[in-house]
């Protein structure tokens, strides 16, 4: 039986190991390139914590029944917009985690160009070395939405790791933090704004 | 009378006739945040964000540009203010496109600095993210209108303490922006002289040196004080 499906929204026994699991949105991945400068703190964390999903595990479906999520980037295609709803409902607490999440920061320099279809146009045609044409091989393309959002525009958020990237410091004192038995729950916020 | 005697949240404080409750809150140590007020100019209360409660007042005052009075209650801290704080600061970093990991002034910033102290976790509105021109024409300086805040120290510095008034205001509402000359590029602008003035007092990275990267923008913004005390009070040594 999954430990996790008895305790509702409360925090892990102390004696189970802990899901964890990092998501990796429109950002440059430089937010899990500092998470993996934990170096051997990766370790520790699995002695206490499966990582259940993350970018640099060969997991395909984000699972069921996740307790903490780090999510790294802005919402910037459908891709990432079905993935983040995927998460919010499998999620007990999702961590924005580094500015592209919370603020959109550089995956969002974008949204002063214009539409998708003429930003598209002036990066793979009008600035076009070689082969100019826009890439369109659907579905293995995803579609660009009309603007870049920030994560908690799009579903509730429960924390705000900040930093471009935070520092490895500071993701282990949040997942210490996290992690710690009988832990209160994520303070209620309201920040979210329906699309 | 000499001095003015009032509440400072809820303690018995005194001012000189005529200082502002920003003034009298400083003399007394109390902290009020601050963004478009710069010591040795003028005051206009053009970012909102040292609104204060005063008893009998249904609405909040900015304490820049707030005289005291004798007898009068001021409270510099409260939920209320807090909130209006920290919505005022989403409110700037909504409206234009303020990036701070590639912004020049990153780590110097003011309104970086502010978002912090007040505990700006993120921004629930909108971003506006508006496509706005960045003015490189002059010869040392650039002007980015995505980090401008419309605080207008560039202009008063400029007016006030170069004598020049190259910087002016133009526009409405979201369409404001600050302009040199009559709305000419900078490089363009003959009252300019080039001081450098509004590069020191610039609270973020809109006004920069050229040639400045990411995080290098640093000002001096104690500079402008050091001028208006040499000319005002004879201090010539900083």
């Amino acid at each position: 039986m999954d430990p996790m499906s008895a305790t509702g929204n409360q925090p892990s026994p102390a004696n189970s190991r802990a899901r964890i699991a990092t998501v990796w949105l429109g950002g440059c991945s430089g937010c899990h390139m500092s998470f993996l400068d934990l170096d051997e703190w990766l370790f520790e964390l699995a002695r206490i914590a499966d990582v259940v999903y993350s970018p640099v595990a060969d997991i395909k479906e984000y699972p069921e029944n996740v307790d903490a999520v780090l999510v790294e980037g802005a919402v910037a295609n459908t891709d990432n917009l079905e993935l983040i709803r995927k998460v919010r409902a499998r999620t007990k607490v999702v961590i924005s985690f580094g500015d592209c999440a919370i603020t959109g920061n550089v995956t969002a320099l974008r949204n002063p160009l214009g539409s998708p279809e003429s930003l598209l146009r002036r990066a793979y045609i009008e600035e076009a070395d070689v082969q100019p044409g826009i890439p369109e091989e659907r579905p293995i393309v995803p579609e660009l939405l009309p603007r870049v959002l920030p994560v908690h525009h799009v579903v509730k958020v429960d924390a705000f790791l900040h930093g471009c990237p935070p520092s490895p410091e500071r993701i282990r004192t949040a997942l210490e933090q996290l992690l710690k038995p009988n832990q209160p729950a994520a303070p209620e916020k309201d920040q979210t704004r329906e699309l | 009378m000499a001095v003015n005697t009032f509440t400072l949240n809820g303690e018995l404080v005194s001012a000189s006739p005529g200082a502002t409750v920003l003034e009298a809150a400083r003399e007394n140590g109390v902290e009020i945040p601050t963004l478009c007020e710069l010591e040795g100019l003028s005051n206009i209360g053009a970012c909102r964000l040292c609104l204060v409660e005063i008893a009998g007042s249904p609405r909040l005052q900015p304490a820049c540009v707030t005289a005291t009075t004798e007898g009068m209650e001021v409270r510099t801290d409260s939920e209320r203010l807090r909130q209006y704080r920290r919505m005022i600061l989403e409110l700037l970093f909504a409206e234009r496109n303020h990036v701070c990991p590639v912004c020049v002034a990153n780590g110097h910033c003011e309104l970086q600095s502010r978002a912090i102290d007040n505990g700006m976790e993120f921004v629930r509105f909108p971003y506006q993210h508006p496509d706005l021109p960045v003015d490189i024409t002059h010869a040392r300086f650039g002007i980015d209108h995505n980090r401008c805040i419309l605080c207008t120290r560039c202009v008063r510095v400029c007016d006030e303490i170069e004598g020049a008034h190259t910087w002016d205001v133009a526009g409405r509402g979201t369409g404001s922006r600050v302009i040199t000359d009559l709305n000419q590029p900078w490089g363009d602008a003959t009252t300019c002289t080039t001081c450098g003035k509004c590069v020191e007092a610039c609270p973020t990275g809109a006004i920069f040196r050229k040639g400045s990267s990411a995080g290098e923008m640093e000002h001096q913004r104690d500079r402008i004080r050091f001028i208006a005390d040499a000319r005002s009070k004879r201090e010539w040594t900083p």
